[in-house]
């Protein structure tokens, strides 16, 4: 459990700084499945919910802990789950039918390696394009990162507020070592916490379309016995909510499904900036190698190599406009990340042959350290 | 005349089973029963899988969810652990409930959270072209059992009793009386319901079992099920190939819900 150090600095890792960030943003129900290393904020929230009038309930299943945070979210909740590597697969239908259905909700994905069991208590990013592909079918997706413990907390905050204001399930990927590590989180005056709440039906239930076509192309869904009764369904369907089979009707809501997180992608997408300015070689890295990234920028400059960071806090949408214009400005880009090359494929994709790619990638479930970014950028300069 | 249309989505009719089917006879006892409760229409949801049977919450003008493969139940956890004072109805079918979500269903029945399940069985996958279910009997044919099913088939309500639900009754689509007084019964049970109703698919099973007109089974319904009474007086002998219908386990249990609420108010004593 957390150490209180002041009124307002805890010590506490990454899992519980999600939990308390959650807390902070006004969710109230959590649905889980036990899985490394993720289960600690399952076990915070069983403690605090009953306390602070929220439901918990550890479900039979990763598939099952998916569907009654989607259920739970329909009665007007805020609601969570926690997974890994594993339970995220299980839990990809049912994303789909968030997505689909346009039911907010915020899955945390504390992500270790795989693929299958592969290695349950060290830290990979191998879930990024996970995030993004998991479930079948064509879709927008928000998929957040985060650092540290309290960047965790915040980012699970926004997650919920990303999910209540465009209708869609957002994921936010963290990693073993930020979910494992303890270290300071300042909480902030929760009565001054921003928090987003879903649109609520302003007409009457005789006129109300609960998927009308707007312009902002996000749904206004009433919570669950409050007089709108209405049709959820995971079928294609019109404004009603009802299943169609009208090829305009179906090509209408998938194209919907897209627009809503693209056309409002600068409002979601979010990049940390270091010493970009005069940068000659870029390095792109999120999560846990950000922190490597920054120490490796910072021994780089001492030693006159120009080096600064791209640091995308949302995966996706990716930052594919930022990264271009930093393509056109730098020599060449170093894409740090714990998997194959996950988002190095995105980075090449995006910097349209403006700049040389390099990777630096290690699966071996260690962390990579500064010395090996800065040596690696020594190698390619 | 009962008139059904202040329950019904009337512009999405005509629905999209079968001649033939019974479904439509348990959506209307199911309409009739929920109105001699006087269940408020706001405070209804009614959960679904999918196949056949889950197809008709649609129909029903309540607060209606149809929801991914086997997985109703999970959803409707969901719904009554957020907000217990909605009333609860799942709507499912053999194949949804026993194979690919019989997890959700025994734990369900597990946890007794106040839910009514309506388990349609049909013994075949309808809707995919009728396929072996886990109620398939033995020996009956099914397109991916073209030779006779070799498996022996689950015994649902006592799969559900053995779990843990409060509350297990069977009905069936010929006795319709019976059924809505049973769907009434199981509404009313605090705890988890679970309703078996016997609704044998003409399409996709009947007629590949020499039993492929309506009719045929519904006498086969009206021959072979039995009620509780009847079957306490027979011999061994006698049941055989017989169906008990009526409330076959009904006992009180705590309840999920009420469990959370009191384990709240615990702890807000201990503070």
């Amino acid at each position: 459990m957390p150490v209180k150090i002041s009124d307002k600095i805890r010590m506490m890792t990454g899992n519980e700084a999600c939990a308390e960030g959650a807390i902070a943003a006004g969710c109230l129900f959590f649905g889980g499945y036990p899985i490394t290393p993720s289960s600690e904020i399952a076990e915070y929230l069983s403690r605090r919910f009953p306390i602070i009038g929220g439901k918990f309930i550890q479900m039979e299943d990763e598939i099952g802990a998916m569907g009654s945070v989607i259920g739970a979210a329909l009665t007007g909740m805020k609601a969570m789950t926690a997974t890994s590597g594993p339970g995220f697969s299980l839990k990809q239908e049912n994303i789909g039918y968030a997505s689909m259905a346009e039911v907010p909700c915020v899955i945390i994905d504390v992500q270790r390696g795989g693929p299958s069991t592969g290695m349950p208590t060290l830290p990979a990013q191998m879930d990024v394009q996970q995030a993004r592909w998991g479930t079948h079918g064509d879709r927008g997706v928000i998929a957040l990162t985060a650092s540290s413990a309290q960047e965790t907390f915040e980012q699970t905050i926004h997650a919920f507020n990303l999910a209540e204001r465009y209708m869609t399930p957002v994921v936010l990927l963290i990693d073993e070592i930020t979910g494992h590590t303890t270290e300071k989180v300042t909480l902030p005056d929760y009565d001054s916490i921003e928090r987003v709440d879903r649109k609520r039906p302003t007409e009457p239930p005789e006129t109300y379309l609960p998927y009308k076509y707007t312009d902002d192309c996000i749904p206004t869904l009433a919570p669950f016995g409050t007089g709108y009764r209405y049709n959820v369904t995971g079928l294609c369907h019109n404004e009603t909510g009802f299943p169609t089979n009208d090829p305009k009707e179906i090509e209408r809501l998938i194209l919907r499904l897209t627009e809503k997180i693209v056309k409002n992608r600068h409002e979601i997408i979010n990049c940390k900036r270091t010493m970009l300015d005069d940068a000659e070689i870029a390095i792109f890295a999120y999560g846990s190698v950000a922190r490597s990234a920054r120490q490796a920028v910072l021994q780089l400059r001492e030693e006159g190599i120009k080096a600064g960071l791209l640091e995308p806090t949302v995966l996706w949408p990716f930052p594919s406009e930022i990264v271009l214009k930093i393509a056109e400005q730098v020599d060449s880009f170093l894409v740090a990340e714990m998997n194959l090359g996950q988002m190095a494929r995105e980075v090449e994709l995006a910097s349209k042959c403006k700049a040389s790619i390099h990777r630096l990638n290690r699966v071996d479930g260690s962390p990579i350290s500064p010395p090996q970014i800065v040596g690696k950028i020594k190698e390619v300069v | 005349m009962f008139d059904y249309l202040p329950y019904i989505r009337e512009w999405n009719f005509p629905h999209i089973w079968c001649s033939g089917c019974g479904d439509g006879i348990v959506l209307k006892a199911l309409i009739r029963a929920t109105d001699g409760l006087g269940i408020h229409r706001d405070e209804a949801v009614m959960v679904s899988g999918i196949g056949c049977s889950s197809r008709t919450p649609g129909y029903v003008d309540v607060n209606t969810l149809h929801t991914t493969h086997g997985r109703a139940l999970a959803f409707a956890t969901g719904v009554k652990h957020a907000s217990p004072n909605l009333n609860v109805i799942v709507v499912t079918g053999d194949g949804d409930a026993t194979a690919i979500g019989g997890n959700h269903y025994i734990h369900a029945a597990r946890r007794n959270i106040d839910i009514t399940v309506l388990l349609y069985n049909n013994y075949i996958y309808g809707m995919t072209g009728g396929q072996v279910s886990p109620t398939t009997r033995k020996g009956d044919r099914a397109s991916t059992a073209p030779f006779g099913s070799i498996e022996p088939p689950f015994n649902i309500s006592g799969l559900a009793k053995a779990a843990g639900a409060s509350f297990v009754a069977r009905g069936d689509v010929y006795n319709v009386k019976k059924l809505e007084k049973l769907i009434k019964l199981a509404i009313q049970k605090k705890g988890f319901s679970l309703l078996e109703i016997l609704s044998p698919c003409p399409t996709a099973w009947g007629r590949r079992n020499k039993m492929g007109h309506p009719v045929q089974l519904m006498e086969w319904l009206r021959d072979s099920t039995v009620s509780m009474e009847k079957w306490e007086k027979m011999t061994d002998e006698e049941r055989e190939g017989k169906i008990r219908t009526g409330v076959l386990h009904d006992v009180a249990r705590p309840e999920f819900t009420d469990e959370y609420a009191k384990l709240v108010k615990r702890l807000k004593a201990e503070k």
